[in-house]
């Protein structure tokens, strides 16, 4: 994003980062999160699932923004995004 | 292929099993039976989370659907929820309204169902403006019924019954509501995800009669028997034809075949509703 001139609380502003979650089962290979999507995040896979459609697959998962307009569009509740943070966070407790 | 969480690292996605909406949703029943690319499910979607967003508690919504595709909807929800016969959806949530006032009775089923088959019950509880909610999911056809034409169903437009083309004058579902006095009036399409779940929202916490309608495709009847392609290609069609105007005269959003989609909130006014006035509360107690 290109910007007039740097915000004053830019070092404190943080693009959200999601990560993105698929029930392949569930999938009946619609399109509307690969193609509604803002940031591109996603595309139709070439593999199909047990019922033959062929379920979204990440090829950008840096440029998700947690934005939840694949989990709202999607039909058939098969795709969500959350947090990164909140990956890394019980990745963490994990370690801990 | 094994059924366990299998975090996919190269790619980026997580393939998991659950889905933070299935709390709302019988999950059990999951795929449910709508098409490919059918907007009911998105519709769902929306009204999960709407219901969220609305702040009232899981046990104090009720849901009533009719039959047809949307009828199917009362079965996927994990709420207190009611599968009546055709077009009897509003008679019995408004037993349910009454007999049981705190609750937030939420009617949720088709256009064929809530306009035609159960067009006169429709009328009634808006003019009475009965406190409930009511979503109608318009894909201007029978669905499960077999594809037969509807009383939504624009003109020119084909369908198992109208092979040569619908020769009606279709509802102009919003304008019918409006002249019966309903409180609250939006309509969005399945695209619109955002504003379609925030006019559920208002609709949810409206008191009164509220009514939403929502414009889905029909991939399987309505667009193969008028070569319109897939949903996809209807959720594209609503992207370059839809228009918002909000407060707009429902006189003014009939819809065509394949016109211009007009949405947006069209009323929000503040009326007692039956209840109110039969408990003469706002009408000085006279009896
Ligand atoms: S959350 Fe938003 S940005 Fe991320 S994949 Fe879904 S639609 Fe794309
Ligand atoms: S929106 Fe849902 S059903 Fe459609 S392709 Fe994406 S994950 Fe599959
Ligand atoms: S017949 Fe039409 S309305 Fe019914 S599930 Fe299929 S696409 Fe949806």
């Amino acid at each position: 994003m290109k910007l007039w001139r740097t915000p004053l609380d830019a070092d404190k502003v943080r693009v959200p980062h999601g990560v993105v979650s698929i029930i392949i089962e569930r999938c009946k290979g619609c399109s509307f999160c690969v193609e509604y999507c803002p940031r591109d995040v996603l595309i139709i896979s070439k593999k199909f699932n047990k019922k033959g459609y062929h379920y979204p697959e990440v090829i950008s998962a840096g440029l998700c923004v947690d934005c939840n307009l694949c989990e709202d569009i999607c039909p058939e509740f098969a795709i969500y995004s959350d947090p990164e943070e909140q990956h890394s966070t019980a990745q963490t407790k994990e370690n801990a | 292929m094994s059924t366990a969480v299998t975090n996919t690292a190269p790619t980026g996605e997580r393939q998991v099993q659950h889905h933070p909406k299935d709390t709302l949703l019988r999950d059990d029943r999951l795929p449910h039976i709508w098409c490919p690319t059918c907007g009911i499910g998105t519709a769902v979607s929306c009204f999960v989370e709407a219901l969220r967003e609305s702040g009232i508690p899981e046990e104090k919504c009720v849901v009533v659907s009719g039959i047809g595709c949307t009828g199917r909807v009362a079965g996927y929800l994990n709420l207190d929820s009611f599968h009546t016969t055709h077009g009897r959806a509003i008679p019995f949530a408004t037993g349910v309204a009454l007999a049981n006032p705190d609750l937030h009775v939420v009617v949720f089923s088709g256009d064929g169902d809530l306009v035609a088959i159960g067009g006169n019950h429709l009328i009634n509880a808006a003019r009475r403006n009965m406190n409930l909610t009511v979503i109608c999911v318009n894909n201007f056809i029978y669905g499960m019924t077999g594809g037969q034409c509807a009383s939504t169903t624009p003109e020119t437009a084909r369908t198992s019954t109208s092979p040569r083309g619908n020769t009606e004058y279709p509802f102009n579902v919003p304008y019918l509501m409006e002249a019966c006095g309903a409180s609250y009036i939006a309509r969005w399409t399945v695209l619109h995800i955002r504003r379609l779940k925030k006019a559920m929202t208002e609709a949810l916490n409206k008191n009164g009669f509220a009514f939403v309608e929502v414009i889905a495709p029909c991939s399987t009847l309505y667009s193969r028997r008028n070569k319109l392609g897939t949903g996809y290609d209807l959720m594209k069609f609503y992207h370059d034809n839809a228009e918002i105007r909000h407060g707009a005269n429902t006189k003014d959003v009939g819809i065509g075949f394949q016109t211009k989609i007009i949405v947006g909130k069209f009323v929000d006014i503040t009326k007692p509703t039956f209840l109110e006035k039969y408990q003469g509360k706002t009408t000085g107690g006279g009896k």
